[in-house]
């Protein structure tokens, strides 16, 4: 069947923020489809509040809405825009919900959107759990026994039939949010509670326990006529119990015979059909009971997913790509596998190779959270990598991560085995290494198999690499047949240094003599039945490479690997950007990354695809490759975050080319000596601050320059371990917590600037002229992270003069540094004085987020600076503006705020309460939305509304503050009574707001229980929604070592009642502004498109 | 750790690859082949199609189910070489009861493991299907190799005789009994019998050297032909008796051999492919109805017939009903009567799926809805 001839334009809904559960695979599914339908002929109508994707690039649709995704809002891009059909099923749960509510709201009808790729019913069909059931069992198949339950009695009275443990799952929320193992009733309580407040339906299943079971997932795509293939099956190392998305996986499946499996695709198959999805993606997931077999299905989810990304990158597949192509009315045997370039798309990929995902975790961000995994997901991000068998994926995965414990450990002390064992029955991150350490310490198989439930094949294939360090470890010399066989199992050259006491280096060195290098074989989709057209390749150590040899000079870009806080989408953003660039300007581009979840590990984002850890080792070898296979121009590490970067000197000493700015360039801005040198010759002052290595020196230099000061280690990514203190017991405290954060590295000590107002800036040098790309002014005081607090563009309390300044000093730190590429400086502005906190030469996080607040593509620029370009050239060649900068924006430039995104609802403390909410100098955002419009009220209205729900126009307002805030907020809490908004008060607040005439009713200043009268206190009436709007600033420390600073359990409220909560005096001021102009004006949209013609 | 004892293997033109014995220790000649499917060892290994050829598993991890009692697909191992990267060292699966490898040896297969797999296939890819030795003995990949050249090639063998059974046994149906087959086994699966008697097929399997006459005495509904090793140019004793059937408007069935079996019936001709179709996911298409069925095939040799349009023979008109959609190979054949309604039809491909997808189950019901139509069938129901 051809393609449908009656849809001539689509509206695409994206997947907002990344939060845990919904990261950047729906940047790259996203943009597949829009690519795919806009090469169709189509007119693509995009709707995603986040800047920092591909997707929302301008020329990746005809219509970029950066809107917020409500329904409210994206019925408003369909009244202007009136789109044939609607395509969600591309955009997460985020997009499948708001279709729902569009429909439910009748704008898919009253605008007459036909709704494509799975329809209301089949959504409904799939996604409630009631009638999903229904189908498994008509189909056949079985499910786990299970009860629905409306309210907390229909709970109690579920688990008399089931019996505890039971699973707890509420309806229609993303990434299994509010889902958990009740053991018993006060689990139950907590479990089901949560789980009713946060399903939209006000419903949970209650399903009997199947942990423990070995699980399984496969991904389905059907067509129009009915043809069905499954793209990939997944298997958890970890089993039931764990989420998925928190799992060890692996593809294919390995511990299956080909009954059970067929089994298990004959149901998938006929799940899709009974469900309805018409055309496109949805997975399956399975549990299998190891000791009979019996199979059980879990769920669907009738839309692409996390799962289909991976399953994309793990077979060559493009689930998302292939989605849209059937969304429109073709078949898969009329779609042809692009890598093949002569098969179709209607056919079972198969692999050669072993694929691993390992989740990346982000508790030492959360010390009060709960490290135990469960059903409910919290890991931020996830490396996957591929090996010619499990072992060598593995632990290639693992190293992946980029964490000092990630890595299997072979060479300390194990421990003892039995507490080892007992250990491991508990799942949490890190728990495979700890097996490993059971196995090395006496621990059978048999053993960790009945404590961790983790099928006997892989504790095997971990006994197993157990078993070649000990060769490695005992072998008298490293002769090449140990050699090869550790490198076979996926030791890398670190790994294998501390199993013999050397350098790996040195085990480099001899690997390299003896010729012993990886090959680099090619992901085909067919296990090279055929031969592959697109050069996707990783790396084995096994005998024959497959690298093609080139003429064109090469460029690698380091990408910046798992999504972890602190480094995400907004650095895969700009390596994208890098290859797009560079091709263009006749480069062969090479990506290296293993990040599945990206658009920089699409096969077709650069011209070869390396899906590699980001190790040195691992480098070195694809610039080998390389090397050998044709002329390199260099390597670039400037886009990828502080991943690539920090392999910048090692690579440089390894005689590797780096482009841009140079490795020494890049030392002098990280350390702080040659840096305030740099400074000081430019005559640019920095805040007051000493450098301490024991606690007696810290408090030496906080007394000399006063407190507060903000304390931090040295060479950070995000903030971490970076704290405000106040005094000398909790900086004694921090000194002890902060040296195990990073050992070899003293403690910073600055002088902290109250009350200034923090400045962002990405700039472009090319050792002559100085871009200024973008001045970001923080809607937040410094001391909150730059990465956590909104901020404006243009700045909205600057002036020319100030942008002038900014712009003069930071040339003269791009000129003092060498930089060559982007730079990002913060600054802070107290008094007048403009104060250099920090300078980072490479893209920063808020690259993205200026090029869409701006349209001027930083990062494609930055690459050709880096390779040469003037930015007079680049000026001539119309990628940057013919004049100016951000210094001389057009006086009718939009505003653009760009809001952070928490994920503390994913968190719980191990007595189950949720983690603290206040913002701090460590960062600990997952992702971001933009707001765009004329001003700047409506611009934060927009962001607030897309970040956490829109801000309430009238109704009640609860408002507690420290007292050094009292003095700020008066008026502001005075515009909000005027405004006709109820005012709350506790007492001493109330008595300020009294005396400036602000009648407030004084609400005590107690948490739990009742008042004396019997009256619900604050959080009751928090918790049942008589309240509007928080207002609470804390008084005492910021974060960090006392999780129950002041006004907690209203912070912990306010999450729990999904109410906004401001924590901040100059938070308050933008939600007044965007308050006022929610009611001042119907807010309207507007594509960047149109903003960019106007 | 322990490490087997070094293996050699070597291809005819010369390729050569070192690994470690998996299986018996020995010396093994045959055509290398390699199959892409990721389940279904145990399948692979016991189809007698694999007679006298080496198979290359593309999946690098081999053995993790173990060996079990059910999955077989006749009574014993057929490949005469099996070659892995990463064998098992333990079984996982309830239903397992040995280790692959302790099974390969009380075979007697030899084995080689821990080779670039990916390697040889792309060798086989380019260059075709090849004579391969393999040993635990030599270590001289020269003189190995002269004995791979001194092997039988595949073009040109007549191995039907040697994987059939020497006795007819009959394969009752579940329930009652709809229809009486007698299939012809050149190197027949067990599931295919047992897909039929699932249909209420009553199935008398008897030896590749029977006649028409030993057909027609089981008072048959239909002739079904079965898989099975070898050239079919030189399946001259079965073509017979197909044409013989069809002469007598017999419905029939054939797969994959039986296809060519067909094929050559009807005066078609058949070819050796370069590299063959072994896998279980192959997209096949049915011409008549569009719809695409992802399929198990094992086939060196195929079928040549026009793509074009039907093709009159004695028997009727002759058509072609499935095609490969990867290479355009013909897939099935479909032969109509007069009044256009199918009375014969074959596939190249394994509908009994074991290894692999049902999709083509469907075919089993179209043999029983031919037998239905049939004038001449004692229908029973």
């Amino acid at each position: 069947m051809p393609r449908r001839t009656d849809i001539d334009s689509v509206l695409v809904i994206g997947s907002g923020p990344i939060v845990i559960g919904q990261a950047c695979e729906f940047d790259y599914s996203g943009t597949q489809a829009c690519r795919v339908l806009r090469a169709e002929g189509l007119r693509v109508i995009l709707v995603n509040s986040n800047p920092a994707t591909i997707m929302t690039d301008p020329d990746i649709a005809d219509a970029t809405y950066v809107e917020p995704i409500t329904p409210e809002f994206v019925e408003k891009v369909i009244a202007l825009e009136r789109p044939d059909a609607l395509l969600a099923t591309l955009g997460g749960q985020t997009a499948l919900n708001t279709a729902v509510a569009l429909h439910e709201r009748g704008v898919l009808e009253r605008f007459g959107v036909e709704l494509i790729g799975a329809s209301i019913d089949a959504i409904e069909r799939g996604e409630n759990r009631e009638s999903f059931k229904k189908i498994v069992e008509e189909v056949g198949g079985e499910t786990a026994r299970s009860e629905i339950c409306h309210s907390m009695d229909d709970c109690f009275a579920a688990v008399e039939k089931l019996g505890y443990p039971v699973v707890v799952r509420p309806s229609f929320t993303m990434g299994g949010a509010g889902s958990g193992m009740a053991f018993d009733e006060e689990d139950l309580r907590r479990i089901a509670g949560a789980g009713l407040d946060a399903s939209p339906t006000t419903e949970v299943l209650l399903e009997e326990s199947i942990l423990g079971w070995k699980e399984y997932e496969l991904e389905v795509m059907r067509d129009g006529a009915d043809n069905v293939v499954i793209v990939c099956s997944i298997e958890n190392v970890d089993p039931m119990g764990v989420h998925t998305g928190d799992s060890v996986t692996v593809a294919p499946a390995l511990t299956l015979t080909d009954r059970e499996y067929q089994v298990m695709r004959d149901q998938a198959i006929a799940i899709i059909r009974a469900v309805g999805v018409d055309t496109g993606g949805c997975n399956i997931q399975f549990a299998v009971d190891p000791d009979d077999g019996r199979l059980i299905v879990i769920e669907m989810n009738p839309r692409v997913s996390r799962s289909s990304a991976l399953a994309s990158k793990a077979t060559g597949f493009p689930i998302a790509k292939i989605a849209a192509k059937v969304a429109l009315g073709y078949t898969l045997d009329e779609i042809p596998n692009d890598i093949t370039g002569e098969t179709p798309a209607s056919f079972e990929p198969t692999l050669d190779y072993v694929v691993v995902k390992a989740p990346r975790f982000a508790f030492e961000k959360f010390p009060a959270a709960d490290s135990t995994l469960t059903t409910h997901m919290k890991s931020v991000g996830e490396a996957m990598a591929i090996g010619r068998n499990f072992t060598e994926a593995l632990q290639k995965a693992l190293r992946s991560l980029e964490k000092s414990d990630g890595a299997l450990d072979f060479a300390s002390e194990p421990g003892d085995a039995k507490e080892l064992t007992e250990r491991v029955s508990r799942p949490y991150d890190g728990r495979l290494r700890d097996v490993v350490d059971a196995l090395r310490a006496g621990a059978t198989v048999d053993d960790l198999y009945a404590a961790t439930r983790i099928d006997p094949w892989f504790l095997d294939q971990l006994l197993l690499l157990t078993e070649v360090a000990d060769d490695v470890r005992k072998a008298p010399q490293l002769t090449p047949d140990v050699l090869r066989e550790a490198k076979r199992h996926g030791f890398s050259d670190v790994q294998l240094a501390a199993l013999r006491g050397t350098s790996a280096e040195v085990v480099r060195g001899v690997r390299h003599a003896l010729g012993i290098r990886p090959v680099f074989k090619t992901v085909d989709t067919c296990a090279a039945e055929f031969a592959a057209k697109t050069p996707y390749h990783y790396s084995s150590y096994d005998e024959e490479t497959e690298v093609s040899a080139r003429e064109r000079e090469a460029v690698i870009i380091l990408g910046s690997g798992p999504n972890r806080i602190g480094q995400g989408i907004e650095f895969d953003y700009s390596c994208v950007h890098a290859a797009m660039a560079l091709h263009e300007a006749g480069y062969e581009t090479v990506m290296v990354n293993c990040n599945p979840e990206t658009v920089s590990t699409d096969y077709d984002t650069s011209d070869r695809l390396y899906f590699e850890p980001l190790t040195l080792e691992d480098v070195l070898e694809v610039v080998h490759a390389e090397r050998q296979a044709g002329p390199v121009a260099g390597v670039i590490v400037q886009l990828g975050g502080q991943t690539p970067l920090g392999l910048a000197a090692a690579l440089a000493e390894a005689g590797v080319p780096i482009v841009g700015t140079s490795p020494t360039a890049i030392d002098l801005a990280e350390d702080r000596g040659s840096f305030g040198r740099v400074l000081g010759e430019a005559g640019l002052p920095a805040p007051k601050h000493g450098t301490a290595s024991s606690f007696e020196q810290a408090r030496e230099i906080a007394h000399t320059i006063g407190y507060p000061v903000l304390v931090r280690p040295s060479y950070v990514l995000g903030g971490r371990g970076m704290e405000i203190v106040y005094d000398d017991a909790t900086l004694a405290d921090y000194i002890g917590r902060a040296t195990e954060a990073s050992p070899e590295h003293p403690v910073l000590v600055d002088r902290f600037l109250d009350d200034a107002v923090e400045i962002d800036v990405d700039a472009l040098f090319d050792g002559d002229e100085l871009y200024l790309g973008g001045v970001m002014e923080h809607i937040e005081e410094a001391g909150i992270h730059s990465g956590d607090s909104a901020c404006a563009l243009p700045p909205i309390t600057l002036g020319r003069d100030e942008l002038t300044r900014i712009k003069a000093s930071t040339e003269a730190i791009a000129r003092g540094v060498g930089v060559r590429g982007l730079l990002n400086v913060q600054y802070a502005l107290a008094g007048d004085v403009l104060y250099v906190l920090e300078a980072n030469p490479r893209a920063s996080r808020t690259v993205p987020f200026v090029s869409k607040a701006t349209g001027v593509p930083l990062a494609k620029a930055a690459a050709r600076v880096m390779l040469g370009a003037t930015i007079g050239q680049l000026r001539a060649e119309g990628l940057l503006p013919a004049a100016g900068d951000a210094v001389d924006l057009p006086a009718d430039a939009p505003v653009a705020v760009k809001e952070a995104v928490m994920p503390f609802n994913r968190f719980r403390t191990p007595d189950g309460r949720t983690v603290d909410t206040l913002l701090g100098p460590e960062m600990r955002s997952t992702g971001e939305v933009m707001g765009i419009d004329e001003q700047f009220g409506t611009a934060f209205a927009k962001s607030q509304s897309a970040a956490f729900g829109a801000l309430p126009t009238s109704g009640t307002v609860f408002v507690s503050l420290a007292n050094r805030d009292k003095r700020h907020m008066i008026f502001p809490v005075k515009r909000l009574a005027d405004l006709g908004f109820t005012i709350l008060a506790t007492a001493g607040t109330a008595e300020v707001l009294r005396r400036n005439g602000v009648t407030a009713e004084v609400v005590r200043k107690r948490w739990v229980g009742h008042e004396p009268d019997g009256t619900p206190t604050i959080i009751g009436r928090i918790l049942a929604g008589d309240v509007d709007l928080i207002i609470n600033t804390p008084s005492g420390t910021t974060t960090g070592g006392s999780p129950r600073a002041d006004g907690y359990e209203i912070r912990r409220a306010a999450i729990q009642g999904n109410i906004p909560c401001i924590t901040t005096t100059q938070g308050l001021a933008a939600a007044v502004q965007g308050i006022e102009s929610l009611r001042a004006e119907s807010v309207g949209v507007r594509s960047l498109q149109s903003w960019a013609d106007r | 750790m322990t490490t087997n004892a070094p293996a050699l293997l070597v291809l005819e033109d010369g390729r050569t690859f070192r690994g470690r014995s998996y299986g018996a220790p020995g010396e093994t000649f045959g055509e290398a082949v390699f199959s892409t499917g990721m389940t279904g060892y145990q399948e692979t290994l016991t189809d007698p199609s694999y007679h006298r050829q080496v198979v290359v598993q593309t999946a690098p991890h081999i053995g993790n189910t173990g060996v079990n009692d059910d999955d077989p697909e006749s009574g014993r191992i057929w490949v005469a070489g099996y070659v892995v990267r990463d064998p098992a060292r333990r079984a996982s699966s309830w239903r397992s009861r040995r280790s692959l490898d302790d099974e390969l040896a009380a075979q007697g297969v030899v084995g080689i493991s821990g080779i670039d797999t990916r390697a040889l296939t792309r060798h086989l890819r380019e260059r075709g299907a090849m004579r391969v030795g393999i040993s635990t003995v030599e270590t001289d990949a020269d003189a190995l190799r002269q004995r791979v050249l001194d092997s039988p090639e595949m073009l040109g063998a007549d191995l039907a005789a040697e994987v059939s059974t020497k006795e007819p046994y009959v394969v009752p149906a579940d329930g009652e009994r709809r229809f009486t087959v007698v299939a012809l086994d050149l190197g027949i699966k067990s599931m295919t019998p047992r897909r039929m008697a699932e249909r209420g097929i009553e199935v008398h399997v008897l030896p590749a050297t029977a006649g028409i006459d030993d057909v027609l005495s089981r008072e048959p509904d239909g002739l079904f032909l079965s898989n099975g090793p070898g050239d079919p140019a030189t399946a001259d004793g079965p073509m017979h008796v197909v044409r013989a059937a069809l002469e007598r408007d017999l419905p029939f069935f054939g797969i994959c051999f039986g296809n060519q079996v067909f094929a050559r019936a009807l005066g078609f001709g058949t070819y050796k492919l370069g590299y063959g179709h072994r896998g279980i996911n192959q997209p096949v298409q049915d011409r008549g109805t569009g719809k695409v069925e992802v399929t198990a095939h094992n086939h060196g040799f195929a079928v040549d017939a026009p793509l074009d349009g039907p093709t009159e023979t004695p028997y009727g008109a002759a058509e072609v009903s499935h095609v490969c959609l990867n290479d355009d190979v013909v897939e099935g054949l479909a032969l109509r009567d007069q009044r256009g309604d199918l009375k014969a039809f074959s596939v190249q491909y394994h509908p009994e799926a074991a290894a692999g997808p049902h999709d083509a189950a469907y075919l089993f019901d179209r043999f029983t809805d031919v037998m239905s139509a049939a004038p001449s069938a004692a229908k029973e129901v």
